[in-house]
């Protein structure tokens, strides 16, 4: 990369400004990017990441501020532009046509063709060619919708590359892959960087950004605030530019709990919910445990481990086929999320977007969908004490929004979430079970949503919290259970707990020495 | 930004009251449209602004707008019923074969008989998962059957019953009575959507079935009502279609009304994907196709011509309605 940083560099952007109906998304950033360098764009959500690369990708069109390619002012009108001219976007949410094949949606609207036809035979073999260049093992005459979304990931970049691709944006790459997925896209990532490309990486994870990035460019509230070597940067240094926030505020770590469970600190009290042998097949086999009041019972475990299930199955959303279930000491059976919410029990999902929100309607219809028969009299909802409800909540929360009418799916992801929380705090549940509950959201609301789970805890709920986030689960829970292949494996007191034997555990068994080996470098760089 | 309160609303009141009025967005397109139709006609339509001709138009538009508004609910679950045509025919045949024993026994085998309609459409839909329009094709097409077999082998029907015409033909000092049940139905339906936690549970259905799961919100439940509301809706319409012929047409009756309802509901601005819903919205547009086939006929322009501008029409407000791109 050294060597490539002295050379001209690829794509050049200066001064970007762009405004969204009088509000200024950039006011003047920018942006370099060298041949074969693996560059950071950070930020918290409003940040203005997305909103470069849209501009960069041709998405949309930039009120200020000039862009090169190779030493060639540029001007994309569409995204079919800047790829025709080597930029390309591989989105959070993949676009590819799941009924087709891999060849067929690698080369859509530019199939070979033999008199007017298509010419398949060409087309499954070029297609061959490209994945197989990327070192990427898919059948090109597969359909799209038969593999895994690691694997519809790779087919997308092998899209962008066969297009030509010599600016690469990865969103969120790894925002849906398991971690044995995550080296796979890692080395795919190093083979392109070799050839030349330069490749834009979004993300929230660290891990990540230390261990695959060169360079990286961090955004606050539309502005640049430092361009800068990863190597020579400090992880608790970036939080701090990030947030814009003076280093000694932020010595506790980099999550919201702070610190929380100091050994004995934690007044924890009688067992609130004990599942034992719960088991749905395939991939929830034997899982057991205990929660009590006043803690927060972590779940840890690779992608398929069974941990969501698990979560599901407690509240009744995939009801286990066998195992037992004991709740406030009477024995609980739930067939459906009511019966999980008649018990008092809230339940947060992984996925914000298609099992959160109601996107057209309100912060006040989202954050009260639960508690409405709580609010209702003769039939009708009380606008009075659902505004009350509401309003509490938002200030508790501290949503940010410009009213309670305002529509959800207008929020930040971070903001999305609150109010999900509060959907289910103004139930006043008794347990909580969060899986992933800070996925894909800003640092700033990912501290204050586990600093809030933190204190919900401290107050006697009882807290399932599933996370693929090790030092979330390291510095959030009380103890730890860690699950592989719909097991649990071994379950950590509070002074056991570390991001070492966490991995460990889930790496247990011959199988996966692999996924250990890759997975141990990018998580070194977090302790 | 953790420090930062939420944001006030005073500091932006202007765009608030702003985002308001455009969230209403093709409803306000249709209103004005609606406006401007009735004035153009009022000042070039000889006899259009008269008392009596408001009143034709009312009560023309009052048997779409009843199915329009059950309409209105299904779509705003993501589903459609294609089905209301067929509801009408067989209220209208069934309440006409039973009149001999009372008004009253006539009224409640109608609606019974649609009721089960509506309940065999959502049940499909809900529990069984088949694609809503595949399952009210099904019974768009069974129920004409079914009306033609109830009313003796699809008989023109007769109803002399005086009781029974009023509720097409009676009036109510200048007020037809099917305007009064279309304007109570509306009220009703306008309440309970906005009201009750069913009417929230609706646009949660559309919205984001799995989300509203997850909730607690009885998904399958609140999908049966819709669909049984819809075929009650469209019953209720019937019967004034019927008293008002004095005759129950088993093959006639409710022909395309499922076309003139979901293009009422379109116009007037209730999203297809489901999550969004305005009965206000679909009076405006129920009254803006009503208002252009009166016009038309006043003004001796073809039938086939207002059926081009009604196309025309449709076209426009799902242009409105599309995502905004930045």
């Amino acid at each position: 990369m050294t060597a490539a940083a002295t050379t001209e560099p690829l794509l050049r952007m200066e001064g970007i400004v762009k405004r969204f109906a009088g509000a200024t998304a950039l006011a003047g950033v920018d942006l370099t990017l060298q041949r074969g360098e693996v560059h950071a764009l950070v930020g918290e959500n409003g940040a203005g990441k997305s909103t470069l690369v849209k501009i960069m990708t041709g998405a949309y069109h930039r009120d200020g501020g000039r862009m090169w390619l190779e030493g060639r002012e540029v001007d994309f009108d569409t995204p079919a532009d800047a790829s025709d001219a080597g930029v390309t976007a591989v989105h959070q949410e993949i676009h590819l046509i799941g009924y087709r094949t891999v060849a067929e949606n690698i080369f859509l609207g530019r199939e070979p063709r033999r008199w007017g036809l298509i010419d398949w035979g060409r087309m499954n073999a070029d297609a061959a060619t490209v994945l197989q260049g990327l070192g990427v093992d898919v059948d090109p005459r597969a359909t799209v919708a038969s593999l895994n979304t690691a694997r519809r990931q790779m087919v997308a970049i092998a899209r962008g590359v066969s297009l030509g691709a010599k600016v690469l944006v990865l969103d969120e790459p790894t925002s849906s892959l398991a971690e044995r997925e995550v080296a796979v896209l890692y080395a795919l990532i190093r083979r392109l960087q070799s050839q030349g490309t330069a490749i834009v990486y979004i993300s929230h994870r660290f891990d990540e950004l230390y261990a695959v990035c060169n360079r990286v460019t961090i955004l606050r509230d539309g502005k640049l605030v430092a361009t800068h070597a990863l190597a020579d940067l400090e992880r608790l240094d970036l939080v701090c530019l990030m947030l814009g926030k003076a280093r000694d505020e932020l010595r506790l770590g980099t999550t919201g709990f702070g610190g929380h469970a100091t050994p004995g600190a934690v007044t924890v009290g009688e067992p609130l919910l004990r599942a034992e042998g719960l088991r749905r097949n395939p991939k929830l086999q034997d899982v057991g445990f205990v929660v009590r009041k006043g803690e927060i019972l972590g779940v840890a475990g690779l992608l398929g481990s069974g941990r969501t299930e698990t979560a599901r199955a407690i509240f009744g959303a995939t009801p286990a086929d066998s195992g037992t279930i004991e709740y406030g000491g009477k024995k609980f059976a739930p067939r459906g999320p009511d019966d999980g919410i008649a018990a008092g029990i809230g339940f947060l999902s992984e996925d914000r977007k298609a099992e959160g929100i109601l996107p057209e309607l309100s912060i006040r219809e989202n954050l009260t969908l639960a508690a409405l028969p709580m609010l209702t009299k003769f039939g009708i909802v009380s606008r009075a004490k659902q505004t009350e409800m509401v309003e509490r909540f938002m200030r508790r929360m501290g949503i940010k929004a410009t009213s309670a009418d305002q529509k959800i799916r207008e929020l930040s992801g971070g903001n999305q979430q609150k109010v999900l929380l509060a959907r289910w705090l103004c139930m006043e549940p008794k347990l909580l079970i969060l899986d992933e509950p800070t996925r894909g959201i800003d640092i700033g609301a990912k501290a204050e949503i586990q600093a809030l789970v933190n204190e919900l805890a401290a107050a006697g709920l009882g807290v399932i919290m599933v996370s693929s986030e090790l030092e979330e689960l390291v510095e959030g829970s009380t103890r730890v259970i860690v699950l592989r292949d719909g097991h649990k494996v071994t379950e950590l007191s509070r002074d056991q707990i570390s991001q070492q034997a966490i991995i460990r555990a889930m790496a247990e068994g011959s199988a996966m020495d692999d996924d250990a080996q890759g997975a141990a470098p990018a998580v070194a760089g977090a302790s | 930004m953790a420090d930062a309160a939420s944001v006030s609303p005073a500091v932006v009141p202007r765009e608030a009251r702003w985002g308001k009025l455009a969230s209403m967005g093709p409803t306000y397109g249709a209103l004005i449209a609606l406006i401007l139709l009735v004035v153009i006609n009022a000042v070039f339509t000889s006899n259009f602004a008269t008392a009596s001709n408001l009143w034709n138009v009312l009560l023309q538009v009052s048997t779409v707008l009843i199915v329009a508004v059950g309409m209105t609910l299904v779509i705003a679950t993501g589903g459609v019923d294609l089905s209301v045509g067929s509801s009408m025919a067989i209220a209208g045949a069934a309440a006409s074969v039973l009149l001999d024993r009372g008004i009253g026994a006539a009224i409640a085998a109608g609606l019974a008989a649609v009721l089960v309609v509506g309940m065999i459409n959502g049940a499909l839909v809900a529990y069984v998962r088949v694609q809503p329009i595949v399952v009210t094709l099904a019974t768009l097409i069974a129920g004409r059957g079914l009306a033609q077999v109830i009313s003796r082998d699809g008989q023109l029907v007769t109803i002399d019953h005086a009781g029974f015409q009023a509720i097409g033909r009676g009036m109510l000092g200048p007020v037809p009575v099917p305007v009064i049940i279309a304007v109570f139905v509306v009220a009703a339906a306008a309440f309970i959507l906005r009201e009750t936690p069913f009417g929230r549970y609706v646009l949660a259905a559309g919205g984001n079935p799995a989300a509203a799961r997850l909730a607690g919100v009885p998904v399958g439940r609140t999908i049966v009502t819709v669909y049984a509301a819809s075929a009650m809706l469209a019953g209720l319409a019937g019967l004034i279609v019927a008293a008002r012929l004095g005759a129950s047409d088993a093959a006639k009756i409710g022909l395309n009304v499922e076309l003139d309802a979901i293009a009422a509901v379109v116009v007037g601005g209730t999203a297809l994907s489901g999550g969004r819903a305005t009965i206000l919205g679909t009076v405006v547009g129920a009254l803006i196709m009503q208002v252009i086939a009166t016009s038309f006929n006043m003004l001796l322009v073809p039938y086939a011509w207002s059926l081009a501008l009604k196309a025309a029409i449709i076209v426009i407000a799902v242009y409105l309605q599309r995502p905004k791109r930045v």
